[in-house]
């Protein structure tokens, strides 16, 4: 019995996996509406209405809008995935490049106070280059270092916006 | 127009002549560069203005979203896979031209079109908006409410496929919108005692998170592996013929485009639609059509450029964005605290003079330059896919840290960059967000405001002529969806081309 329901029951969460946008939807609304509650209203009130009133309204709409779109899905609507130029959606989800690239992202951000910005960023360029299929040991770190050190120099120098440079750029 | 030459004294300068240059020319490079629209651009490029003072500013984003629109087309023509929905209808005939071998036409029709549609839609905006400026600073709170609550109904409701899935999306930003102190009371809201959270989340962080991270990460995870081969192309130019048949089109645009561009109703999709089903009307060349007529290249593009300056005088006068990059726009105007509205033509009308001229310098310096380098802008688009986005989240990352020199941003920006992510993978459309994160926190004011002018009483809100138009209005766009089964849906429309493309 359970062993012709389990893959049923796979099936049907992966048809609708569109569910999942309508509990993100319920978690923020019970969020925003148990955020809402916890404001002091007592004092520092001006006007009839306080800072209470939009959140209430937006957490309910929340609430709303996730039961609608869920009559929605279960009745067989679905999103559109959107198109574009270098998407093909006949092609299932490569999750192994969404996750390396995320990868790249995280790894610059705990970096970038670390060892500054001209590395980090090669390191986040260059991760993500390989992870979406770019295998040129040479040119890629090229590019990376050159990118980013170019980067660096037009921002902190030039336009002055400053980043981090780390040690690498102490030693100028 | 003592004001307007002021403004060209002030665009003049050796160093505005270089910004709208250099805008114009990443503008149309990163409009060229497959999966990066204007609103991205603009995005993107917010970081590089932060040491600059605004006018230089503004002079370069004037050049940046019409290079961007033109930068859209050329993918349209040349490889007919439209990076934005204003492009989407130049791939009907200009790709047909293309592979014909008149993509050279094909893109100067698109490109003197946009000059054509820019200029005469620019003159518009010296014209209408100092008056509608002038007029709007009557505008009481509960009217600017009922115009913003306007936007959010039509920017959900014209749009996209499901509006549900639209009011989903919008109540997203409006979410986004309520983190940090209430301005009114300084309360705290949805910061859970973060210090980060307590100034609310940068709309710069959004909307980089939600246009590049988001769609890197989705594009990465459905990735051509064998990118579309762009047509090679010659220098554009145009025959005698081909003038003739262009000159009336390239006039008509603007009078489609710029009111479409004004109200909110997304920007560019519904003009060049409706441009290019008149120009096939009136044609001539009835049988051309679908096969590569010039004139349903020239009539659309011109009309998209207009309504790019239909955009900026709503966003210029009111405040109010009605697409992706007057919100991005607004957001960068903000961001020097200067807030537009009826008040900017009297407070900033220097700014605002010197913009408005250096946009006739840029469509200028659009033409003159685009002309000759097309077959350059051409090879942009054989970049390898892999550089390309890694580029994006490179730049994305620069951007978000330089807000504020805060890792905590890159953090928020991921987390956001994956809801972008979510978002297009089960067809919520990115525009209410963006629109609600902005114009969130100002439509609360205003309705606050006109409820304090009248003591607590919903009549507040609508105790003026012009505010019960406007929910009249509302009523109407939410009540008759049978409406927009008359509109022309162009992507469906676009399907069959593409697909025989692939094949």
């Amino acid at each position: 019995m359970t062993t012709e329901t389990l893959p049923e029951r796979k099936n049907w969460l992966r048809e609708h996996s569109e569910l999942g946008i309508c509990a993100l939807l319920v978690v923020l609304g019970v969020l925003v509406l148990t955020d809402a509650m916890s404001i002091p209203t007592d004092f520092a009130q001006r006007g009839p209405v306080g800072p209470k009133a939009v959140p209430i309204l937006v957490g309910s709409l929340l609430l709303i809008v996730a039961a609608l779109l869920a009559r929605d899905v279960l009745r067989g609507g679905k999103g559109e995935a959107e198109a574009g130029e270098d998407v093909d959606l006949s092609a299932p989800a490569d999750w192994r490049t969404v996750l390396l690239l995320c990868g790249a992202f995280l790894a610059n951000a705990a970096l970038i106070g670390v060892v500054g910005f001209p590395i980090s960023g090669a390191i986040l360029f260059w991760g993500a280059a390989y992870a979406l299929g770019s295998r040129n040991l040479v040119r890629d770190p090229l590019i990376a270092a050159g990118l980013s050190i170019f980067t660096f120099v037009v921002f902190n120098n030039l336009l002055g916006v400053p980043l981090p440079g780390g040690p690498l750029m102490e030693v100028f | 127009m003592e004001q307007l030459l002021d403004g060209f004294a002030t665009a003049l300068t050796p160093t505005h002549l270089l910004l709208a240059a250099v805008g114009v020319l990443l503008g149309t490079a990163i409009g060229v560069l497959p999966g990066i629209g204007p609103a991205m651009a603009v995005a993107l490029l917010l970081p590089v203005t932060y040491g600059m003072e605004p006018t230089g500013a503004f002079i370069m984003f004037a050049g940046i979203y019409y290079g961007g629109m033109f930068g859209g087309s050329t993918t349209s023509i040349l490889l007919n896979t439209p990076g934005e929905s204003a492009a989407v209808v130049a791939a009907f005939e200009g790709n047909p031209m293309a592979r014909k071998g008149r993509g050279a036409q094909a893109l100067a029709a698109a490109a003197i079109g946009h000059f054509t549609g820019g200029i005469i839609g620019t003159i518009l905006i010296v014209l209408l908006a100092p008056f509608v400026a002038k007029h709007a600073v009557d505008i009481g709170a509960p009217d600017l409410f009922a115009v913003m609550v306007l936007a959010f109904i039509a920017v959900t409701s014209v749009l996209g496929a499901s509006r549900i899935r639209g009011f989903a999306s919008l109540l997203i930003g409006l979410t986004l919108g309520l983190v940090g102190l209430d301005e009114m009371t300084g309360q705290q809201r949805l910061t859970f005692g973060s210090l980060h959270l307590a100034d609310g989340i940068d709309i710069v962080v959004v909307a980089v998170a939600l246009f590049a991270v988001g769609e890197a990460l989705w594009v990465a995870a459905h990735l051509r592996r064998k990118p579309f081969e762009p047509i090679p192309v010659g220098r554009p130019w145009l025959s005698k013929a081909d003038l003739k048949r262009t000159w009336k089109p390239w006039l008509r645009g603007p009078v489609i485009g710029f009111p479409f561009g004004a109200i909110p109703a997304g920007g560019a999709e519904i003009p060049t639609f409706l441009s290019y089903v008149t120009e096939k009307r009136l044609s001539k060349h009835k049988d051309e059509f679908g096969k590569g007529a010039i004139e349903g290249v020239a009539g659309p593009e011109s009309t998209a450029s207009a309504s790019a300056a239909g955009t900026l005088v709503t966003m210029l006068t009111l405040g109010l964005p009605t697409t992706a990059v007057a919100a991005v726009m607004l957001a960068a105007f903000q961001q020097y605290g200067i807030q537009p509205g009826p008040l900017l033509f009297q407070r900033e009308s220097g700014l605002v003079w010197a913009l408005i001229a250096s946009l006739f310098i840029g469509l200028t310096l659009l033409l003159v330059l685009n002309l000759p380098l097309a077959p350059l802008w051409a090879k942009l688009l054989r970049i390898p896919r892999p550089y390309l986005y890694a580029g994006i989240l490179f730049f994305a990352s620069v951007g978000a840290y330089a807000v504020n020199a805060d890792i905590f941003d890159l953090l928020l920006m991921f987390v956001i960059g994956l809801l972008g992510f979510g978002m297009r993978r089960y067809g919520l459309p990115v525009l209410p967000a963006i629109i609600g994160v902005i114009l969130g926190p100002a439509a609360e004011q205003q309705m606050r405001r006109s409820l304090q002018l009248s003591d607590g009483s919903l009549t507040g809100l609508v105790n003026s002529p012009m505010a019960v138009i406007v929910y009249v209005i509302i009523v109407v766009i939410l009540f008759f969806p049978l409406l927009k089964r008359f509109l022309p849906k162009p992507p469906a429309a676009a399907e069959p081309e593409r697909e025989k493309v692939d094949a």
